[in-house]
């Protein structure tokens, strides 16, 4: 095993430009150390991130986005009274990734990084229309996240490229909700989950655990951006089998998969998540 | 396999160990620091056993790479006070005790920053812990009396 560990940004940058292709990055190890006894380790190549948290570890706003560093964890997003209040949907969906010794290591951008069709952090990036910001030696660049993953664990990011932002446009949005169904209430990994929001540029209904990576059920959005409504579960499900491909695996199987995502989706359309703002307290 | 050196601070005090480069926090705790109050359980962060406080946070310590700890600040089950798990134990919160450690950190951190209540409930927060002895009730008992809150039939 090789560790490698720079200090800075652009020393991580060089490290990719010259043996990207053969690194692993980690940031809090909470995939790459799972299982570790059992898991052939010796062989890898470890670009070790830790020491980079003054320049990728920070959340802030800009007049137009959440800043979510690349080192930033999903706790750092809860125990944030302003991402709280202006993006629920992250923040539940961000209570729902394992529990505290996971939520204070696990990153959004590992997360997305990973590429598991079971990313839970994932659905409600994707619902608020997150941008994924890539920086090599040379340049930085910016990937719409619904663009990033081409297949099953397989990204856009190039071999000398590292994550070091996610960007998240802070808008009105006027409906958010955020179901996620496991074998148990907590600490369970997703047989399937949903994300949905609508703002002023339309609807976003993102799934997890239906298809080789998290994605967009752009039938569905299209079908509300129109005004359609939705009588009956049944209804979606037909618009999903163009949307979504799940498969039986240890978790669940298909069927239940499309069947419950057609549910989720529409009794979250009846009764979201998270209440609009004005509602509060009403 | 190589080893490296790291130096951190454990439980107050400045130490410093030689590990293979693959070990684990977890590993380095037991193996070298005569730390062995902490558990492994399932090694796969599922199960919280292994629960220690890294720069004042709950982590599993299984997924933490020794190699990140260099620098940093790491609170385990031995520095946690008697009286803690006393009152815990004194309610049923452990059986077996294998997972009784980390449930003790986490508990712990709990009680040093309880507004953390007003947005996560305890059984939800506890979800990182898993025990198969007590199904539960008592460990939640124990949280609450370490909070000094009522116990939820009472409340």
């Amino acid at each position: 095993m090789e560790i490698l560990i720079p200090k800075t940004l652009d020393e991580a940058l060089a490290l990719m430009a010259e043996r990207g292709g053969e690194l692993t990055p980690i940031a809090g190890g909470t995939d790459v150390l799972v299982s570790w006894h059992s898991r052939e380790h010796e062989s890898l190549k470890l670009l070790d991130l830790s020491r980079l948290g003054a320049e990728l570890g920070s959340i802030r706003f800009s007049d137009e986005h959440l800043h979510l560093g690349a080192l930033s964890t999903y706790w750092q997003a809860i125990d944030n009274a302003q991402v709280r209040e202006e993006f629920p949907l992250l923040v539940a969906a961000a209570k729902e990734v394992g529990a505290i010794q996971i939520q204070t290591r696990g990153t959004w951008a590992g997360n997305i990084g990973n590429g598991s069709p079971a990313a839970d952090g994932v659905p409600a990036l994707l619902a608020c229309d997150a941008v994924v910001v890539l920086s090599s030696k040379s340049e930085t660049v910016e990937a719409p996240l619904h663009e990033f993953w081409t297949g099953y664990k397989q990204t856009v990011r190039q071999s000398d490229q590292l994550i070091v932002e996610i960007k998240v446009p802070r808008r009105d949005r006027d409906f958010q909700h955020w179901h996620k169904v496991g074998s148990r209430a907590a600490q369970a990994i997703t047989k399937v989950g949903v994300a949905m929001a609508h703002d002023a540029e339309g609807w976003r209904i993102a799934a997890n655990s239906v298809a080789p990576y998290v994605v967009r059920c752009r039938a569905v959005e299209k079908a509300l951006d129109e005004g359609r409504k939705f009588g009956r579960p049944e209804d979606l499900e037909e618009l999903l089998a163009a949307d979504v491909a799940p498969i039986d695996d240890i978790r669940s199987t298909g069927e239940f998969r499309r069947k419950v995502l057609a549910r989720i989706i529409y009794f979250g359309l009846a009764e979201p998540s998270i209440k609009p703002l004005a509602d509060v307290g009403a | 396999m190589d080893r490296i050196e790291v130096s951190f601070i454990l439980n107050g005090e400045a130490a410093k160990q030689s590990v293979p480069a693959d070990a684990r926090l977890l590993d380095m705790l037991r193996y070298d620091c005569d730390a062995t109050g902490t558990k492994e359980g399932c090694g796969e962060g599922e199960c919280g056993a292994c629960t220690v406080l890294l720069d004042g946070l709950p982590v599993n310590s299984c997924l933490v790479p020794a190699f990140q700890v260099e620098g940093r600040e790491i609170e385990s089950v031995e520095s946690t006070s008697a009286e803690l798990a006393e009152t815990m134990n004194a309610v049923g919160a452990a059986q077996c005790g294998a997972c009784t450690p980390g449930i003790v950190m986490t508990t712990r951190w709990l009680a040093e920053h309880p507004d953390v209540l007003d947005q996560i409930p305890i059984r939800m927060f506890m979800a990182g812990n898993l025990c198969r002895c007590t199904g539960y009730d008592g460990v939640i008992e124990g949280v609450n009396r370490v909070l000094g809150r009522p116990g939820e039939e009472e409340v």
